[in-house]
């Protein structure tokens, strides 16, 4: 085995969560010690990074992985261990993390690309390559801010991938961005292991763990839950979010006569709003494709409760009276959830596509996607809310 | 945060400063100074129907205020803009710096939150964003000095390099120093705006320095002589190493009070070498404090 690209001893982090910042000088006097309760993020977290390797981080929401990707990226200071890591780092942590949305989508290559350590020089001889890869060529000119997030994506993975990094850390952006474009960028992670570089990759497309990943590192509540191959680890994953063993778990299945294109989940003004507020609306969007023409299709989702697993919301095309007669080609379909009600936290969504008729399955995705969902803000102003009244004799 | 194909190394214990390393490893990440510096040029100006020239309406208008302000109190000297144009460009460098500076890792929390480059990149981009604006009003200063035929004084030229110096180093220290504190305290920029309104009046800029010198000469208070503590202040020894090298003479006009004070060109540089000492040390001093108090930015935003 070659020398640790990255080593990870005995990590842990401690937050301190204040029930309110005191941020300033008046609180600080006034309550010397605010009351803050301490939070273990990470807790005696050890493991090494062969050089050349590739290491996927999964684990539900909370558990650890972002904070452990800051510090390994120098973001974060550990509370107690020690990191070790060799040679040029870049670190892809969020979706256009680094860029400014008043600046161009050029001036954002060469501010984003000199975070990653690249010289003025050297990005101008990546300048070509990195906007042909992120399809943007006609974009370069307009602010960020006008970009979508597919877009976001892009720009950031083309400059990250063309810094040339022995270390790459990934956080999830790939989950964004069209199917096209994940294959490339997939692609383009294969001929990085092929270079021999070391690479660690937080996701929760687990099927992209075992696609992908020589190794895998299971955290659950800040410690280390599995490690080891990238089935076993992903098995072990499933049978914790799924609170039981269930060896016939399968994420992906069906016969695709007709496939799940893509799915988008959108809430909002728009994808750039990283979680939904309780109470919003949130539609599902699902694009069909077919292989041999399909006559009977029904297309149903489930949204399941990421802390239970308890699917809490579904429905289907054919209960709601769409039948979609034979066809070939693609289709869209969306759900439009006029409001969703559930509590704080993460949800997964899965979809179906099956024979109305047969039941036979087309294609599922079980639980590919998911969602967060935060409290919505408190409403201060007067909106009309709805009040029966009665009058009753007594 | 090192680059080169070393080990880097990431413990619970802050960092110590290392200055010769930690000016490499600033200095490899120059580009993006450099970038951001652009990006707040660009973001300030982007939208401005005129651009840069905003850089040089602020000084006009300051000029045309006080030359007002003088003539209506009888207190105008000869080449009273010249005078008032060497010490406020050097203030503007200062309080341009420091309000930037205080904000620079707050308003860039979401780079410091997510993106690695050493820290100390936040406070000198606001540094060199009021360094642009001052090489600006500067040559404008000097065309204007050699355009009005006033001129340049030979010996006393050679002192603005000392100021400069003196004046960049103080106010890198002070940029540093508030940065990482206002990270904690949020007052701290609605206090440093009173602080430089203090601050600006306890600095010859507009009135004469001979003045100040005059109605606190032999003056003490407690054994501690005022004119002493005057010069205490490091921008009134700065402002006066200024107006000394542009303005150049003590009495522009022969048989009436001088306009600066009236020391020797050696003394004052012998005041200004013993504040860029001063403020070496303090720079010292507050870089390390701004790169222990660094590496927990993240959190504390």
């Amino acid at each position: 085995m070659r020398a640790p690209a990255l080593e990870v001893a005995d990590v842990s982090k401690k937050f301190r969560l204040y029930r309110e910042r005191p941020t300033s000088l008046k609180a600080r006097l006034l309550h010397s010690r605010m009351r803050a309760e301490d939070f273990w993020a990470l807790r005696d977290v050890s493991f090494d990074i062969p050089e050349g390797s590739s290491l996927g981080l999964i684990g539900h929401n909370g558990s650890g992985k972002t904070t452990l990707l800051k510090i390994v990226a120098g973001i974060l200071r550990p509370t107690s261990g020690v990191v070790r890591q060799r040679g040029r780092l870049a670190a892809l942590l969020e979706l256009g993390a680094g860029f400014h949305p008043e600046l161009t989508g050029r001036e954002n290559v060469y501010l984003n690309a000199s975070f990653l350590g690249l010289s003025r020089r050297e990005t101008d001889a990546a300048y070509e390559a990195i906007v042909a890869f992120a399809e943007l060529e006609d974009f370069m000119d307009n602010q960020v801010k006008f970009y979508s997030s597919g877009m976001l994506v892009r720009l950031g993975f083309a400059v990250a991938v063309h810094v040339d990094p022995e270390v790459l850390l990934i956080d999830e952006v790939l989950a964004v961005g069209d199917e096209a474009f994940q294959a490339k960028c997939l692609d383009r992670i294969r001929r990085f292991q092929r270079d021999g570089r070391t690479i660690v990759l937080v996701t929760h497309a687990l099927d992209t763990v075992t696609k992908i990943c020589d190794r895998a590192v299971m955290l659950h509540h800040g410690e280390v839950h599995a490690a080891g191959a990238p089935a076993d680890v992903v098995r072990e994953m499933r049978h914790v979010l799924l609170g039981t063993t269930d060896p016939g778990f399968v994420p992906e299945e069906g016969t695709r006569q007709a496939e799940i294109a893509s799915v988008e989940l959108i809430w909002g003004s728009g994808a750039s709003e990283i979680a939904l507020r309780r109470g919003d609306p949130l539609t599902i969007q699902v694009d069909v494709r077919t292989n041999e023409p399909v006559a009977d299709l029904d297309v149903d989702f489930a949204i399941l409760d990421g802390a239970t697993n308890y699917p809490v919301l579904d429905a289907r095309t054919s209960s709601h009276g769409i039948s979609i007669d034979r066809f070939d080609g693609k289709k869209r379909v969306r759900f439009r959830i006029a409001s969703f009600p559930y509590t704080p936290g993460k949800y997964w969504v899965t979809i179906g596509l099956s024979s109305q008729q047969t039941g036979r399955l087309y294609h599922v995705q079980t639980q590919r996607y998911g969602f967060d969902v935060v409290d919505a803000v408190r409403v201060q102003d007067r909106v009309d809310v709805p009040v029966d009244v009665e009058v009753e004799d007594l | 945060m090192s680059d080169v194909a070393g080990t880097v190394v990431r413990t619970s214990e802050p960092a110590k400063l290392r200055v010769r390393r930690r000016v490499r490893e600033v200095y490899e990440r120059r580009e993006v100074l450099l970038n951001l510096v652009r990006k707040e040029l660009k973001v300030k100006y982007t939208a401005s129907v005129l651009g840069a020239v905003w850089s040089l309406l602020n000084p006009i208008v300051f000029l045309a205020v006080f030359t007002f302000v003088v003539k209506v109190t009888h207190n105008s000297f000869p080449h009273f803009p010249i005078y008032l144009l060497s010490g406020l460009l050097a203030w503007n460098l200062f309080s341009v710096s420091l309000a930037g500076g205080a904000r620079s890792v707050i308003d860039n929390a979401n780079l410091v939150k997510k993106v690695s480059f050493p820290r100390e990149v936040l406070p000198l981009s606001a540094v060199g964003v009021a360094l642009v604006d001052f090489v600006l009003q500067t040559a404008v200063l000097l065309l204007f000095i050699l355009a009005s035929g006033y001129g340049f004084h030979l010996p006393e030229l050679a002192i603005y390099p000392l100021a400069f110096a003196t004046l960049l180093v103080f106010t890198l220290a002070l940029t540093f120093w508030l940065a990482a504190l206002n990270v904690r305290y949020r007052d701290i920029q609605h206090l440093l705006n009173i602080a430089l309104l203090v601050w600006f009046w306890m600095t010859p800029i507009v009135y004469s320095g001979f003045l100040v010198k005059d109605v606190l000469r032999g003056r003490k208070v407690l054994g501690v002589s005022l004119w002493g503590l005057y010069l205490a202040n490091p921008l009134a020894s700065i402002a006066m190493g200024f107006q000394r090298a542009l303005y150049g003479v003590v009495r522009p006009v022969v048989g009436e009070r001088p306009v600066l004070p009236d020391v020797s060109l050696a003394w004052l540089a012998g005041v200004l070498a013993t504040v860029l000492a001063a403020s070496l040390v303090f720079l010292l001093y507050t870089w390390r404090r701004f790169f222990e108090l660094s590496g927990d930015f993240a959190e504390e935003l």
